[in-house]
């Protein structure tokens, strides 16, 4: 079912102009109408206000031409076509209304509704079933077959997904779904099996949708248009009567949503059509997995406690606040000026995120703020401003629709971006040619319809390695792009890069003795990337994630810009950011050697205007950084911290030296919406609101800021904003904004690439990607075309270096992470909805080859140890890895990946070495205390949402 | 702070400035990413441990240690 308030044209929007199509002006029913060439009639019909009937077509799907309803006439020619297949004509004269064609498509839908109640009421879609709509436009007021004929009603119905049903009785085969799963999706996971009245959809080879190859994104229930595929919770509290668009609070794709409610309950999200991240389209868990938001582990009141073991306390929200704000004087009156700090998550706007940066600048005195990308992009951050003078990603999504080559390295999209990877894939069915380097088989290596060219299974930790390789073959064999560099790149650096990289050492036959992965593909591979035209690279955390991060970021910079591949759609280096505001939040200043615009502190010109607008001195000193304030505060120079929206605890590397540094501070303020493992160290914890309960913005992976609206109060009384205006206010440092779109004009007012953006311009168009000033009013999707950010593009010299983490006799194994589709995170967000029933428990992944050498079955528990720690975890035994490496996720605290994980981190940025640790993989008897998956199923979202 | 993770740390930016060809910006590229990044109180141990090292720091780093401790780059 569509979105409450969407207008459906019947078939996708023909794009005019340079490189498309002309216009064709045509007449339907007197009118005149211009469109695109390529439109179809029955859009331009839509267009010009005379909808056709319709059924089988809807506007986010090619035509399919197989209901027969939308029928027209055509002057001058002959038979009824089908106007959802009939593309529009200059000088067309098209008639949409006569009594032949009332007659044909009343007898179409009479055949439909003899199958069908005719009564809406007993319509569970609730008066948006477009069956009953056509039925009535048709004019349909009765049906003449007899009743007692042949029917499908007696089928029964699939409620094995956890959020939707599919009725079987309320299909009328128009294969809306399967269109949907396969073009939108990528998935394939339904088909229409049989013929004529026997024909039927089903999943998968007739399974249980739960059992199927569904992956639960619920682009079929968008498309169904009857009630057959139906949101539960529709089918539970009916029908919503408002729509309010927001955004994705989950991952760094940032899709754009209706939030559909019924008075203030949250009835279901839909893909907003017009998003333009996402198009429409989403994954299971931003439409689905919402319920963690009303789930009852949310705490709803302020509570503090003298010291951590003592219970807590529930206060008014003036108590916490004052006993707050009365501690961390204290403990700076103790311990200096340069004792407290704050960090930000990445799941906070990019309002509340500049706020608490703010409040430490300016309230406590200094620039020990941080925030958690600090532990995923920090070397995005500083590679890409290094080489290209921005730390962000050169493109919108949907330049990869002009992309020619792909290679994703170091990243999952299918799991970890997977609306972004729906336009991927659409792009690789459509021909653009695919490298995967991965030290695993992600699902794109091969999948229906879609396999790599080259899959380059890189042992981890060798990324560096194979990027100069590449790059080494480009510039060997003549493949550099001469012009590009002449003209926009610093020629003092390129010639000193040139230098370094056509050494032997860069070679593919050196680098296949560090990466395994052989020379000849790694040749191959380069030859494909420089040839293009257009080659763009997609890069996550098993880029940045290793103690050479920073390094290998600059080395895809210079692949980019060796290649001339910069400045255009089609091209560009992309980094998919995990967390929904990542970019944002470092946007905003959360780093403690920048101010908002990653601008360095030290500039007294910069300090000057803040002072200004602030009223406060700024330190000119760069502050602590998330590792190095557990270190200060092991070493008593550190004592107190306001964390909002992160779980430390959890979710940085080495868990015990972590604890140990909380458990040294005298005060630790938690802000969070659930009581996180983190908490377990605070003294206040101040609840938070979720992403449905305030207003403020996110900016997403493509730099695309887009509006978060409050569509339900929020539940302990305050947005996020308001509790850190608050605790300021109590710390004698005067906040007072009374709409988070002050704090938007604020950062615009200081941020030159922000300076355009305002609330009433995101109201316009809907979201920006910035840079929006003067010389882009209506923001930036392409960046560096004329020239990069900087002037001239930076090469930087990449030398591989080998993590410190070796492999020994007795850690032989390289144990590496990653993330799956249905959880998110350290999962606390998703681990309280069902969406735990297709992730119950974290699992070891190890290569057949080491399981049997170590007498380990499938789903046995097995030991892995690292130098930092053990943990117990089952094994699954699979290809999908090579020999010698082993791989988890980390959705589950209770498994405690970072038990195990190093201190190693990236030279530049101190992000952890997340990626690469050796361990040893052995069977164990023990059995760590945990729930087993039944439960744990049933304990995640007893709310039922 | 734990001076082995400090001299590490630092080790390991040098590790990655040692490549430059040219000796003089490899040392000021290693002292203006100490300075651009690092917390005054970490640059401070560093600096004391860096007058008495017993070749725990890379020489480069030492260099460019020892020169953020030259008052006009000592900010
Ligand atoms: S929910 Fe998505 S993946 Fe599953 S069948 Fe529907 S469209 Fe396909
Ligand atoms: S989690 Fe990411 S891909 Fe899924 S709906 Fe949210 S923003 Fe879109
Ligand atoms: S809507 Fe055109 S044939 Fe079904």
């Amino acid at each position: 079912m569509l979105a409450i308030d969407d207008h459906d044209l019947g078939t996708p929007e023909r794009k005019s102009g340079a490189n498309c199509g002309a216009l064709v002006t045509l007449e339907i029913d007197g009118r005149s109408v211009t469109v695109a060439a390529g439109t179809s009639v029955m859009r331009a019909a839509a267009l010009a206000g005379a909808a056709i009937p319709k059924l089988c077509a809807t506007d986010s799907l090619e035509p399919f031409g197989s209901c027969r309803l939308c029928l027209i006439e055509i002057d001058g020619r002959k038979g009824f076509p089908a106007s959802c297949t009939t593309p529009a004509e200059a000088g067309m004269k098209i008639r949409t209304q006569s009594e032949p064609l009332g007659r044909l498509r009343r007898n179409v839908m009479e055949l439909y509704m003899s199958d069908h109640p005719l009564d809406p009421f007993q319509c569970k879609a609730g008066g948006r079933c477009e069956l009953h709509e056509m039925a009535n436009v048709v004019g349909l007021t009765q049906v003449r077959y007899a009743a007692g004929g042949r029917t499908h009603s007696d089928l029964p119905a699939d409620a094995s997904n956890p959020y939707f049903t599919f009725d079987p009785a309320r299909c009328i085969v128009c294969s809306r779904c399967v269109r949907a799963c396969d073009d939108v999706q990528g998935t394939f996971a339904l088909t229409i099996e049989g013929r004529g009245f026997d024909s039927q959809m089903t999943a998968g080879q007739h399974e249980r949708y739960i059992d199927s190859e569904c992956v639960s994104c619920g682009a079929c229930v968008q498309a169904c248009p009857t009630d057959a595929l139906m949101e539960k919770t529709v089918l539970a509290s009916g029908r919503a009567d408002r729509a309010v668009v927001t955004t994705c609070g989950y991952c760094g794709v940032g899709c754009s949503f209706k939030a559909e409610l019924r008075g203030d309950e949250v009835v279901r999200m839909v893909p907003n059509k017009d998003g333009l991240p996402n198009h429409g389209h989403s994954c299971v868990k931003g439409r689905f997995a919402w319920g963690y938001a009303i789930h009852p582990d949310r705490v709803r009141r302020p509570m503090m406690r003298k010291t951590i073991s003592d219970p807590w306390r529930e206060v008014g929200w003036d108590e916490a606040l004052g006993y707050a704000a009365s501690e961390l004087k204290r403990v700076q009156a103790k311990y200096g000026r340069g004792a407290l700090g704050g960090i930000t998550s990445s799941r906070c706007t990019n309002e509340e995120a500049y706020l608490v940066q703010k409040l430490v600048r300016a309230a406590f005195g200094n620039n020990n703020v941080d925030t958690c990308a600090r532990v995923c992009h920090s070397p995005t951050g500083y590679g890409l401003k290094t080489a290209f003078g921005t730390p962000a990603g050169t493109q919108d999504f949907d330049s990869v629709i002009e992309a020619d080559v792909i290679l994703v390295i170091g990243a999952n999209p299918t799991e970890g971006h997977p609306v972004f990877a729906s336009i991927m894939k659409r792009r690789l069915r459509n021909g653009a040619r695919l490298i995967v380097a991965d030290p695993r088989a992600i699902e794109l290596v091969r999948m229906p319809h879609v396999a790599a060219d080259y899959f380059l299974q890189l042992t981890p930790g060798t990324n560096v390695a194979l990027f100069n390789a590449l790059a080494h073959v480009i510039v060997t064999e003549g493949l550099a792009d001469e012009k590009f560099i002449a003209e926009r790149c610093d020629p003092r650096e390129f010639g000193i890069w040139r230098k370094f990289i056509v050494e032997p050492r860069n070679s593919p036959e050196a680098a296949e003795q560090v990466t395994g992965v052989a020379a000849d593909k790694i040749r191959g591979a380069a030859r494909l990337y420089a040839r293009g035209p257009n080659s763009a690279i997609y890069y996550g955390l098993g880029v940045t994630e290793h103690s050479q991060g920073s390094t290998a970021v600059l080395a895809m910079a210079n692949l980019a810009m060796v290649t001339g591949n910069l400045g255009r759609p089609g091209v560009g280096v992309n980094p998919l950011r995990g967390q929904n505001n990542v970019q944002g939040s470092n946007d905003v200043g959360s780093f403690p050697h920048e101010l908002t615009g990653y601008r360095h502190v030290s500039d007294p010109v910069l300090r000057a205007e803040f002072e200004h607008e602030w009223g406060v001195t700024i330190d000119p000193e760069p502050g602590l950084r998330i590792p190095n304030m557990f270190d200060a505060a092991l070493d008593g120079s550190f004592m107190g911290i306001y964390i909002e929206g992160e779980d430390i605890a959890q979710s940085d590397p080495n868990s015990q030296h972590v604890a140990a540094a909380l458990g040294a501070m005298e005060i630790v303020i938690v802000h969070d919406i659930f009581l996180n493992e983190t908490a377990k160290y605070a003294h206040v914890f101040l609840p938070g609101s979720s992403f449905l309960e305030k207003n403020g913005t996110f900016t997403n992976a493509e730099r695309r800021i887009s509006p978060v609206r409050k569509v339900m109060a929020p539940l302990a009384g305050k947005e996020d904003w308001e509790v850190t205006c608050a605790l300021s206010n109590a710390l004698g440092y005067p906040m007072n904004y009374a709409h988070p779109s002050e704090i938007m004009d604020e950062i615009a007012r200081l941020t030159p690439t922000f300076a355009g953006v305002s609330y009433a311009k995101l109201d316009r168009l809907g979201s920006i990607q910035w840079p929006c000033n003067d010389a882009a009013p209506d923001g930036t999707a392409v960046m560096h075309t004329g020239q990069f950010v900087r002037g001239k593009g930076r090469f930087m010299l990449s030398e591989y270096v080998a993590t410190d983490e070796r492999t020994s006799a007795r850690y032989p194994l390289i144990l590496t992470t990653g993330r799956i589709l249905s959880q998110y995170n350290v999962g606390t967000q998703t681990r309280r909805t069902r969406n735990v029933v297709w992730h119950a428990e974290d699992r070891l992944e190890i290569h057949p080859h080491d399981a049997e050498q170590r007498g380990v079955r499938d789903g046995d528990w097995v030991e892995v140890a690292s130098r930092a720690g053990a943990i117990a975890l089952r094994a699954t035994i699979t290809e999908r890895v090579a020999p010698g490496v082993v791989y988890t996720t980390f959705h589950y605290p209770e498994s405690g990946a970072n038990v195990v994980t190093t201190e190693n981190s990236d030279w530049a940025t101190n992000c952890p070495e997340y990626k690469v640790t050796a361990v040893q993989v052995m069977p164990t008897a023990r059995r760590p205390e945990r729930l087993p998956p039944d439960r744990v199923i049933a304990a995640a979202n007893p709310g039922g949402r | 702070m734990e001076i082995h993770h400090l001299v590490k740390m630092a080790n390991e930016i040098g590790g990655y400035f040692a490549a430059m060809p040219d000796h003089e910006e490899a040392v000021s590229s290693i002292a203006q990413h100490l300075r651009n990044f690092w917390e005054p109180r970490m640059r401070r141990e560093l600096i004391a441990y860096a007058r008495h090292d017993e070749g725990n720091l890379k020489p480069i780093v030492r260099e460019a240690v020892l020169r953020l401790a030259a008052p006009a780059a000592n900010s």
